[in-house]
């Protein structure tokens, strides 16, 4: 069976009613997974073996049972884990990332691992040891990236709910070429212990589901306090569900200019629609402008790239992950390991980074990459004095052919224009499916101010249950 | 911004990777490329400026400083890639050919 009409609660219904029983759903997952994915490829470890736990508690706990898709960069004990790339496709690790013990507590069930752009960087899944991922709507599109397969996963009804990783867009991007909702929450609401790090600045684990609802659901168990990690924050966590269901009157949207006049034709229509709908609804609707926009990509990729050089400095090919064979003495089994084990787009990225930051660079990129991140921050706050939510397109186009963009860096790097900001202030950000244009879904991006995902749910569940996207079935899985 | 050949190689060295000689030239190109771009920041007026490194809410976060008991040795050895009596085993740190 599939999930293209399913979700947490009404799962859970069958479950508790006893006509499903937890052990078929995780069989019957797995073996959808493995018939549905010879076309996708969203997979990189599929847990044959899955299974539930046991006397679980369906009348109290609405994810018991509940098969979840976890991306291949967060660490799962005893199940192998890649980060799609070479230097760790050997890698089993020995403990779990915070996000995962709390899932366990939640006795969801496991099923398998999620295919990505290798160490999360990219925009379309192409960039993975393991092959692309194709989108579940016509398998010749890429499905976005990096969260590529966990979108494609939800999107194809192979699970309800999926984990995500978001360090410029790697949630939202993939989940609005799918026409499924993602959130990345605020930095610091999730923590980020066993998530593999990419830019430890702007890294964060989100949920991807057809509904905004599914999402809150898992939030609510992965999200708060947690001594492994001393980035994230000790304020309590709402129950996010509460905002689900509610209307938008009087709640003041801001619709950003230059994201706007990023997108034209059908697509600026169709965003334009859902923003139509929340001002007949009663939000106030106010015209900003982020006159940065034009600078955030090369901002992001100073940074992010800098904080990249840094964190893969560990592999090193001596505790774990890949290690080259012909190595004559210890500096060569480092350069061998890491330039047979790092794929092109990693290099790339571990070269620019350690660029930026290198004696002569640093001023001139590193610092004054972080001082317009600054600037970003400023704007954002300004924004938000007067204004609840930002909404606009989450991307200026949909889902792209496989392998029209892969062999220019800097056009699939500005795929991230419009999501990156969020990654850089640190706010919540989302998209929710907004419509089709030319039969691929697009998104709306809605944003809100830091610790605010509560605004995010109340939007995105208003504008869901308004277009009813999550009725369509992906064109590539109708039978 | 002028990108040279010995300009990657001296950041590929940084990085402990190596770029193949067949390959210098197209690396460099796009390197370049792709710092022109991030270079376009230069434009922004950032006189006075602080600078964010982190977006974090908290102050630094202190704890105790003590041991935890956590896996054994084996398991913490399980992901090795060549070991010997429970060790970690590396090559020479002086060239084999060298040492013969």
């Amino acid at each position: 069976m599939n999930y293209l009409n399913e979700d947490i609660d009404s799962l859970n219904e069958k479950l508790a009613q006893g006509t499903l029983s937890a052990d078929k759903l995780a069989q019957d997952t797995v073996e959808n997974i493995k018939k549905t994915d010879e076309k996708l490829n969203a997979w990189i470890t599929v847990q044959e073996d899955a299974k539930p736990d046991e006397d679980l508690d369906f009348a109290n706990n609405k994810l018991a049972g509940i098969p979840i898709a976890i991306k291949d960069n967060i660490i799962t004990k005893d199940v192998k884990t890649t980060a799609a790339s070479h230097i760790l496709d050997n890698y089993i690790p020995v403990y779990d990332a915070t996000v995962i013990d709390r899932l366990k507590k939640a006795h969801v069930t496991f099923v398998g691992k999620t295919n990505m752009d290798e160490f999360a960087m990219g925009s379309s899944t192409e960039h993975s040891y393991f092959g692309a991922t194709h989108n579940p709507w016509d398998f010749d599109k890429v499905p976005g990236g990096s969260s590529g397969g966990s979108a494609a996963a939800v999107a194809a009804g192979q699970v309800v709910a999926a984990l995500g990783s978001d360090t410029g867009g790697s949630i939202r991007q993939p989940s609005a070429f799918n026409g499924i909702f993602g959130i990345k929450p605020t930095y610091g609401r999730v923590s980020r212990w066993g998530l593999i790090a990419f830019a430890s600045s702007l890294d964060e684990i989100g949920v991807m589901s057809k509904r905004a609802k599914t999402s809150a659901q898992v939030l609510n168990v992965i999200a708060g306090a947690d001594d492994h990690d001393s980035t994230l924050s000790t304020r309590a966590v709402p129950d996010f569900t509460e905002y689900i269901g509610k209307d938008v009157k009087g709640l003041r949207v801001a619709v950003v200019k230059e994201y706007m006049d990023a997108v034209d034709g059908e697509m600026h229509e169709v965003i334009q629609k859902q923003i139509d709908v929340l001002k007949d609804a009663g939000a106030i609707i106010n015209e900003v402008s982020l006159p940065l926009t034009k600078y955030v990509v090369p901002d992001y990729y100073i940074i992010a790239s800098s904080e990249a050089s840094s964190n893969l400095q560990r592999f090193d090919g001596i505790r774990y992950g890949y290690r080259a064979e012909d190595a004559k003495n210890l500096l060569d089994v480092y350069v061998k390991s890491r330039s047979e084990g790092f794929g092109e787009e990693v290099q790339r990225r571990i070269l620019l980074g350690s660029f930026a930051l290198s004696a002569g660079s640093y001023d001139r990129f590193f610092r004054q990459a972080s001082k317009v991140r600054t600037l970003i921050c400023n704007d954002f706050d300004k924004i938000f004095a007067d204004n609840d939510v930002i909404v606009g397109p989450t991307t200026t186009t949909p889902a792209f052919n496989i392998g029209s963009e892969i062999s220019d860096p800097i056009k699939m790097y500005n795929n991230d224009i419009l999501t990156i900001s969020a990654n850089l202030a640190g706010i919540p950000a989302a998209s929710v499916p907004a419509g089709l244009v030319d039969g691929m879904p697009v998104g709306l991006q809605v944003m809100a101010k830091r610790f605010d995902e509560g605004s995010i749910f109340q939007v995105a569940d208003f504008i869901e249950r308004n277009n009813k996207f999550y009725e369509k079935t992906p064109a590539g899985m109708e039978d | 911004m002028e990108i040279t050949e010995e300009t990657i190689k001296h950041v590929a060295g940084l990085s402990r990777l190596e770029i193949d000689e067949k390959e210098i030239g197209k690396v460099t190109e796009q390197m370049s490329s792709i710092i022109n771009m991030a270079d376009q920041l230069s434009e922004v007026d950032t006189e006075g400026v602080e600078e964010t490194v982190q977006v974090v809410d908290r102050d630094t976060v202190f704890r105790e400083d003590k041991p935890e008991h956590w896996e054994t040795r084996e398991e913490l050895m399980k992901n090795v890639p060549e070991q010997a009596n429970g060790f970690i085993k590396v090559p020479v740190i002086i060239n084999k050919d060298e040492d013969e």
